[in-house]
């Protein structure tokens, strides 16, 4: 199927955490539900659907974005992390570390999309002000925490 | 939630995405789908086919000439017009741009999409007339520029017609602007904005107070003659939720002078440097 050609379906490909994958994909699939439903990657979370929680925040190609308001189709060619591509193995990445040491969430909802947020704020930013760690994580929801202790958690796992 | 089905086209050129949207007329321009996507969901707008336009390069990047104009591409993200260099000579174009929405929206969203949205509430429509920016209009006939007074119809509507596309936004010269606006929550959506910009004539445009933004030009930049101004265009605003229509009018008032002063703070900071 050539890209310039009006289509309802198309095979795309997607790097995701490492791994290619090949898909027959409906125009109309939001590129979270191919993550979730179509790859069984659950990791990133469906929160409101409308744009604003952010629990279904994923990297595209080093861009932080929502993936409930992206096409599946949209991600063709593209790299994307998510929340399952943090830890090496069994092994924490320092961020989540940091996330459990500082009790930085309760019922652990937004936690994927706040790991990502945070993933990316980090590699900008490597040292965020307390300031640039709010606005960083300005477009994800917490309703548990209060958010202090995710900033905390960022703070302690940005470089000293 | 499930999208209605829909046709998908990712064409590579401008004069291919023309033919397209030519072609059908339920056919859709997706910029970067921040607004659009969360429309289909809700069933509000359902085309027949999106026509991508993400990988059309003629749409793409922040040019800035020897005389101080700049050429954004209808397709620059807003995180891509506040990093840029270029932009900056215009700074606030950057300094609105941060504060719509959030990271992820400001990372996807575009300028051709927020303006071609034209939302009563977003930020780039007001902005844009009070700085006298010129748009490109492309289609299949050729190119056709209208400045941004003129390019606002009506809630969603512009002077971009099917089989059409907006390909630039080209901003003069200038720095004195200032914006001010009351939001939902820390940089959330509008209740009311207001633009200004003092190079050479004043000229306010204000936001969320009528279908397309209100330009008020002021024989003079004092905060007497911008209240006088705002009072007498008799504005009408809607109620809501969140306002009712009269404290938008005070609100109206309040902002254009807020917006007024940061502009005339910017030009006194622009003499001394």
């Amino acid at each position: 199927m050539e890209a310039g050609t009006v289509s309802s379906a198309r095979s795309i490909s997607v790097t995701i955490n490492g791994t290619t994958y090949e898909r027959e994909v409906e125009a109309r699939k939001l590129l979270v539900h191919f993550i979730r439903d179509d790859l069984d990657l659950t990791g990133s979370h469906i929160g409101c659907d409308t744009g604003n929680c952010g629990a279904c925040s994923v990297i595209v190609d080093g861009t932080l974005v929502k993936s409930c308001m992206m096409l599946a189709v949209q991600a063709d060619g593209s790299t994307v992390e998510t929340v399952e591509g943090l830890a090496d193995g069994e092994e924490l990445s320092k961020l989540q570390q940091a996330f459990s040491s500082h009790h930085a969430l309760q019922c652990g909802y937004c936690t994927p999309g706040m790991l990502m947020s945070a993933t990316a704020l980090l590699r900008s930013n490597p040292k965020p002000s307390e300031d640039e760690i709010k606005k960083g994580l300005q477009g994800n929801i917490c309703r548990c925490t209060g958010y202090w202790n995710i900033f905390a958690a960022v703070k302690a796992a940005s470089s000293e | 939630m499930l999208l209605r089905e829909v046709g998908y086209a990712r064409p590579g050129s401008l004069g291919e995405a023309i033919e397209l949207l030519v072609a059908d007329d339920g056919a859709r321009a997706l910029a970067g789908g921040q607004t659009l996507i969360n429309v289909m969901k809700a069933r509000a707008s359902s085309p027949d086919t999106l026509i991508d336009l993400s990988r059309i390069e003629e749409l793409k990047g922040i040019d800035l000439d020897a005389d101080g104009t700049l050429r954004i591409g209808a397709m620059a993200t807003y995180t891509e017009i506040l990093e840029s260099s270029e932009a900056r000579a215009r700074p606030i174009l950057g300094d609105v741009c941060a504060q719509i929405a959030d990271v992820q929206v400001r990372n996807r969203g575009t300028i051709g999409g927020n303006i071609c949205t034209n939302d009563p509430t977003n930020h780039l429509p007001p902005l844009l007339v009070a700085l006298d920016a010129q748009m490109t209009i492309h289609g299949a006939g050729g190119e056709r520029t209208v400045s941004a007074t003129d390019f606002f119809l009506g809630v969603y509507m512009t002077a971009v017609g099917q089989g059409e596309l907006l390909t630039a936004i080209t901003v003069p010269a200038g720095r004195a602007d200032g914006f001010a606006a009351v939001t939902l929550g820390v940089e959330g959506t509008c209740i009311v904005s207001a633009a200004a910009s003092v190079n050479g004539g004043v000229r306010i445009a204000l936001g969320c107070v009528d279908a397309v933004p209100v330009l008020l030009e002021p024989a003079t930049a004092d905060a007497d003659a911008v209240r006088a101004a705002v009072r007498d265009a008799n504005l009408d605003p809607p109620s809501d939720v969140h306002a009712s229509s009269e404290y938008r009018s005070h609100l109206a008032e309040v902002l254009a002078v807020r917006a007024l002063d940061s502009a005339s703070e910017n030009r006194v900071s622009e003499k001394r440097s």
